[in-house]
């Protein structure tokens, strides 16, 4: 596995990055060109520092096909689900006390939060030269 | 040159590690493997409580370890003073196991004790409450230490670890008095992250609340071993 050429993974995120890396390097087996974004969905609750993530991106992309691309990052709030009301809210952000904002009963439900997933990714595919 | 195109991908990133897991589940449902993964802080007192938990179930069941640090095999060689065996997963700067961990330990490890006859493994994770939030490593039970000298409010500063895991067992309550420690106060942080999640409150060092925990997890053990089977695990 890749990450074990790392010698500084403390922070989990490099990880993370690094298999985000591998399964979009495997997925694109089939398609030639280079990529220029990859688009990411991460929870609020999946224990993921956007920022952090951001950060290991670069020295996870670095010598392969997606050196050089972009991270987007979609961020997807924590969403319950109070049986007592029945409705969904969103929590605040960094506000992670799982209680209804309306009638304050303790909730279980969880709705989205949890993500951490790769959406897609932007591909620039090059001319083959025989079409000169 | 072409416009560039969007490909879709839809993947959990986490596949891999998640995959091997359920890999790993699945060969522990076969044999009747009972997995607990123990998450803290650094110095909670995971080894100290793990140690006192297998001292008290070995003979029982047949128990074993994997014990994951950064560096040393100190916690092992602690863990094995408890008459089971403990194997030391060394992660050289990783700060959290992940489910290959598992994987080559239990093969690595294979000198010490076999997989298939053990009844309970132990994995105590590395001290970290942030990154080994992330990871599944196949367990059927996650359990989260807090001890009485890290704050009342912890849970509402790692709330994603309390989200991940089943049970919470608050370390060293033998301090609790002189720590002025407030029992309701944490239960309430506790409740408020993960309503109805279940607490010990325990001292390995005088084996205070000690009873309910290895009661919990014999039933947990036992429970696993009744079950025949699925028809799906080949």
């Amino acid at each position: 596995m890749r990450g074990h050429n790392y010698r500084s993974l403390y922070m989990h995120e490099l990880s993370i990055a690094l298999r985000a890396v591998e399964t979009i390097v495997e997925d694109l087996a089939d398609h030639s060109g280079s990529v220029l974004s990859v688009q990411i969905r991460v929870g609020a609750l999946s224990g993921v520092v956007p920022d952090s993530l951001r950060f290991a991106w670069d020295v996870a992309c670095a010598d392969t096909r997606l050196s050089g691309s972009v991270l987007e990052i979609e961020e997807v709030p924590v969403r319950i689900w109070c049986e007592a009301c029945q409705c969904e809210h969103t929590l605040p952000d960094a506000d992670f006390v799982f209680r209804c904002p309306r009638c304050a009963a303790s909730v279980t439900e969880v709705m989205a939060g949890r993500e951490l997933e790769i959406l897609s990714v932007e591909l620039t595919e090059h001319e083959s030269p025989q079409a000169h | 040159m072409n416009p560039p195109k969007l490909i879709e991908i839809r993947k959990n990133i986490l596949k891999k590690n998640d995959e091997l897991a359920q890999g790993l589940r699945t060969r522990f449902a076969t044999h009747g493997v009972f997995v607990a993964n123990f998450v803290s802080s650094p110095g909670t007192g995971k080894t100290e409580l793990l140690k006192y938990t297998m001292a008290r179930l070995t003979e029982r069941f047949a128990v074993a370890a994997i014990v994951g640090d950064v560096e040393t095999e100190n916690d092992a060689i602690r863990l094995r003073k408890s008459g089971a065996p403990a194997y030391q997963v060394e992660t050289h700067n990783m700060c959290h196991l992940e489910s290959f961990h598992i994987e080559k330990a239990i093969a690595a490890a294979s000198s010490q004790f076999r997989v298939e006859e053990l009844d309970l493994l132990i994995v105590e994770n590395v001290g970290n409450l942030v990154c080994t939030s992330a990871f599944d490593l196949g367990e059927d039970l996650q359990v989260v230490l807090v001890s009485t000298t890290e704050g009342e409010d912890k849970p509402l500063k790692y709330p994603k670890i309390f989200d991940r895991s089943d049970v919470c067992i608050l370390t060293k309550m033998d301090l609790a008095e002189a720590l002025e420690f407030d029992h309701a106060q944490m239960r309430a942080s506790i409740d408020a992250v993960k309503p109805g999640m279940p607490v010990f409150e325990v001292s390995a060092k005088t084996g205070l609340g000690m009873d309910a925990w290895i009661d919990y997890l014999a039933g947990r053990v036992e429970e696993k071993q009744a079950v025949e089977t699925p028809a799906w695990v080949s």
